[in-house]
């Protein structure tokens, strides 16, 4: 398949940039901040974006979605990257999409996909328990009680998860933790008793939640895919989860690159436009380039989430870790060409910074995915 | 069956047929290389049979128009053909500067008499050719150059020296930037000019590099001449007099494209990672050095993307977005990784690889070609110059 948008993804892009720029720019993650909205989103804009079938991008037609495919769902992302856009598509519509429409049996996906594909149902995948990604850490017990499991554990850095209505939590059943055999995941409702959410107020201004679990009942129908067999289930959800931030940093580090070089081009000193100066000039075309790397490795990541998904872990893994490392690098030359008017909070640039330090280390930052890839390598 | 199909099965039975089993070995490297000219040793009988038959057939240059020695094939043809020869390894029957770089100036500036004069020995491997841009006061500044190139009625008297000249000892004719109008601004006195170097007024010096190796060399030119007309309507100019600069541009961007096409050397090979779990070894499954694993694993990450950008950049100039200044972010991107991974690789190597003489090491292969990427970033423009270009056209940053 060419390394290119399809017309019908590039149509989509359009559309995308034009909405977000109008709808949901900066200024209005800035004002959900400086307001302390309590769901650190808008809803009503949320609204909008299901109507126009984006909250159903990964869902098929038959459960009442768009079915644009991992392509689409990046294209969304890398957009609402630029704009910033604080929304629960991310954890909603790529991660908890991609859960239950793989994972799920024919009645779990009857009662969630339409509902998700209709903005009416919020989700949250809530996997680590430690400061750092690893899905095989995961201490949380799911313990056998009847015919169900008791789940007893904390989980942290979950993306919307004190606005989720359901969340989608990963436990161990069996094995020790350490160990990839042993996991199970599990479909809970929000509001189930045990059950305790601390909103944490991340760097980014965006969401996330410190979830306790403490002795949560879960039935054999809240399990999503098999007991004891749900780490390679996970994987591919977190997959695709990699791959739509890789396409987000790629969206802020393309908008915060593009800032920079206007800035270069306007601002004077020494009677000149400091774009002028080689020595900013060869470091801002040394970050094109590799912007340019970063768009490669995130387009093919999610053309072979689509066309091959059991086996688009090392791309996703290319993905994360290149994306991650090239947005850090741009927001950081970002701030310092600004100089001064760069450190401001009235300024967006720190905004990008900051977004893209929490996307980076979320789902396993660079050297997470860059060890992946050894491993996978043999080395 | 497709015309492409069909076009397939033809060229794979005709290679069964006429490529030499001796020739189907896959060896690339440059000793393998066959280059062609008058004064060409064929290393085989089979070399040469090679060089014959795929010549006779227009496919040392496929691509080419077939009044002009070429193929006559299409981009897709070419493809197929190139994907056959691949299966069958067949090694390349003929490689020169004629057919990468005199060749597309040719086809793109130069009149159908100069065409048909030049082009079907360059096909044949008949001639070699070699490039004479660099001067030593002109490098990255090369539209500086000041060989000196007067009109005497009915030839041409050129003056000056060149450097960097690939080969230049062991070709036949030179393609040569050269001062045609001393008063004219720096960009607009200079023409593009074909000299043959059979002749006394020219003079060529082989430069020893770090790597002990002479790819390079020094060319005088002391009064040397070049007709008018090499014969009847064949200008010995290239493109328009005083307008060279227009063809060497046009032949920096084709060169900076083929290097970046061969992913600056990174394409084949075995992986970093690969050689180094052999050579230095695994502990619990990991490369017992753990800050030279880190090191492998974020180069192949870059290697990986850089791939992978070379991809999308040949699948948008398909889909008609064209390459343009990008080859100058793949010729740099490329280059400077081809240098970081003959770094990595001669970590892994250690003392081992080392050894500049014997049998261990092949003659030090490694460390000698580790030099020779040092070169890779200042050849066909440095990266600074690329930088440049990138700054200037993509970006369109000021007064770059």
């Amino acid at each position: 398949m060419p390394l290119v948008l399809t017309e019908e993804q590039e149509m989509l892009r359009e559309s995308a940039h034009g909405f977000l720029e109008q709808k949901a720019p900066v200024s209005a993650l800035r004002k959900l901040r400086d307001t302390n909205d309590p769901d650190g989103f808008d809803r009503g804009l949320w609204k909008e974006m299901a109507e126009m079938g984006w909250a159903g991008i990964l869902i098929d037609e038959e459960h009442g979605g768009a079915d644009f495919g991992f392509v689409g769902a990046g294209v969304l992302a890398e957009e609402m990257g630029r704009t910033l856009t604080a929304s629960p598509f991310l954890s909603t519509s790529i991660l908890a999409a991609t859960a239950l429409k793989k994972l799920g049996s024919d009645p779990q996906k009857q009662a969630t996909l339409p509902k998700i594909a209709a903005g009416e149902a919020l989700y949250a995948l809530a996997v680590d328990e430690t400061r750092k990604h690893g899905p095989a850490k995961t201490a949380m017990k799911a313990e056998k009680h009847g015919n169900g499991f008791k789940l007893s554990g904390d989980k942290t850095f979950v993306a919307d998860g004190h606005v989720a209505d359901k969340i989608i939590v990963a436990a161990r059943s069996a094995g020790a933790p350490g160990e990839q055999d042993g996991l199970t995941l599990f479909l809970i409702d929000a509001k189930s008793k045990g059950i305790e959410i601390e909103r944490t107020q991340m760097v980014d201004s965006r969401n996330a939640a410190r979830i306790k679990f403490d002795g949560v009942e879960a039935t054999g129908d809240d399990v999503l895919g098999e007991v004891d067999g749900g780490y390679m289930a996970l994987e591919g959800v977190l997959n695709a989860g990699r791959a739509g931030l890789a396409a987000e940093m790629s969206g802020s580090a393309q908008q915060a690159f593009g800032m920079t070089v206007n800035y270069l081009k306007e601002r004077k000193q020494f009677g000149t436009e400091i774009g002028s100066f080689q020595a900013l000039q060869h470091r801002a075309a040394h970050l094109y380039s590799e912007i340019e790397l970063a768009k490669s490795a995130v387009l093919k990541a999610l053309q072979d989430l689509d066309a091959h998904y059991g086996m688009a872990g090392p791309i996703c893994s290319l993905a994360k870790a290149k994306a991650g490392e090239v947005a850090k690098l741009a927001s950081q030359e970002a701030v310092q060409m600004h100089g001064g008017i760069g450190m401001t909070d009235e300024y967006d640039i720190g905004f990008y910074m900051k977004r893209i330090r929490v996307a980076q280390e979320m789902f396993g930052d660079a050297a997470f995915h860059a060890d992946r890839l050894a491993q996978m390598r043999g080395y | 069956m497709s015309d492409l199909e069909t076009f397939r099965a033809e060229a794979r039975a005709w290679l069964e047929e006429n490529c030499p089993r001796e020739m189907r070995d896959g060896a690339g490297g440059e000793e393998n290389i066959c280059w062609g000219g008058k004064r060409w040793q064929f290393q085989s009988e089979a070399q040469k049979t090679w060089l014959n038959r795929m010549a006779e057939k227009g496919w040392t240059v496929p691509a080419w128009p077939k009044e002009y020695g070429g193929g006559g094939l299409s981009k897709e043809e070419v493809k197929v053909l190139k994907e056959e020869m691949r299966k069958l390894k067949c090694r390349s029957p003929l490689e020169s500067f004629g057919i990468w770089m005199l060749g597309p100036a040719l086809l793109k500036y130069g009149t159908h008499e100069q065409k048909l004069h030049f082009l079907p020995p360059i096909a044949r491997g008949e001639i070699r050719w070699c490039q004479g841009y660099s001067e030593p006061n002109a490098g990255s500044d090369l539209a500086s150059l000041q060989c000196k190139c007067e009109d005497k009625g009915d030839h041409w008297l050129i003056n000056g020296q060149k450097i960097w000249t690939s080969y230049a000892d062991e070709s036949d004719w030179i393609f040569v930037l050269v001062r045609t109008d001393p008063k004219a601004t720096k960009h607009t006195g200079i023409s593009f000019i074909l000299v043959d170097m059979d002749q006394k007024g020219v003079s060529t010096k082989p430069i020893k590099l770090i790597s002990g190796k002479s790819p390079f060399c020094e060319t005088f030119f002391d009064d040397a001449t070049t007709p008018k007309e090499h014969a009847p309507g064949v200008s010995a100019i290239v493109g328009e007099m005083n307008k060279g600069w227009d063809v060497a541009k046009y032949l920096l961007t084709h060169e900076r494209e083929m290097i970046s096409a061969g992913g600056g050397g990174l394409l084949g090979g075995r992986g970093m990672g690969e050689v180094a779990a052999n050579d230095i070894g695994l502990e619990n499954g990991k490369l017992s050095d753990p800050l030279l694993r880190a090191k492998i694993a974020q180069a192949e990450i870059d290697g990986w993307a850089f791939l992978l950008t070379l991809e999308r950049m040949k699948d948008e100039a398909k889909a008609g977005q064209g390459v343009g200044a990008n080859s100058s972010m793949l010729k740099y991107y490329g280059t400077e990784f081809n240098k970081r991974r003959f770094e990595i690789l001669m970590d892994i190597g250690g003392s081992d690889e080392l050894e500049w003489e014997g049998q261990r090491t092949k003659d030090g292969k490694l460390a000698r070609g580790w030099l020779r990427t040092k070169a890779n970033s200042i050849e066909g423009g440095t990266s600074e110059v690329q930088l440049n270009v990138i700054a200037k056209r993509i970006l369109e940053l000021p007064g770059a």
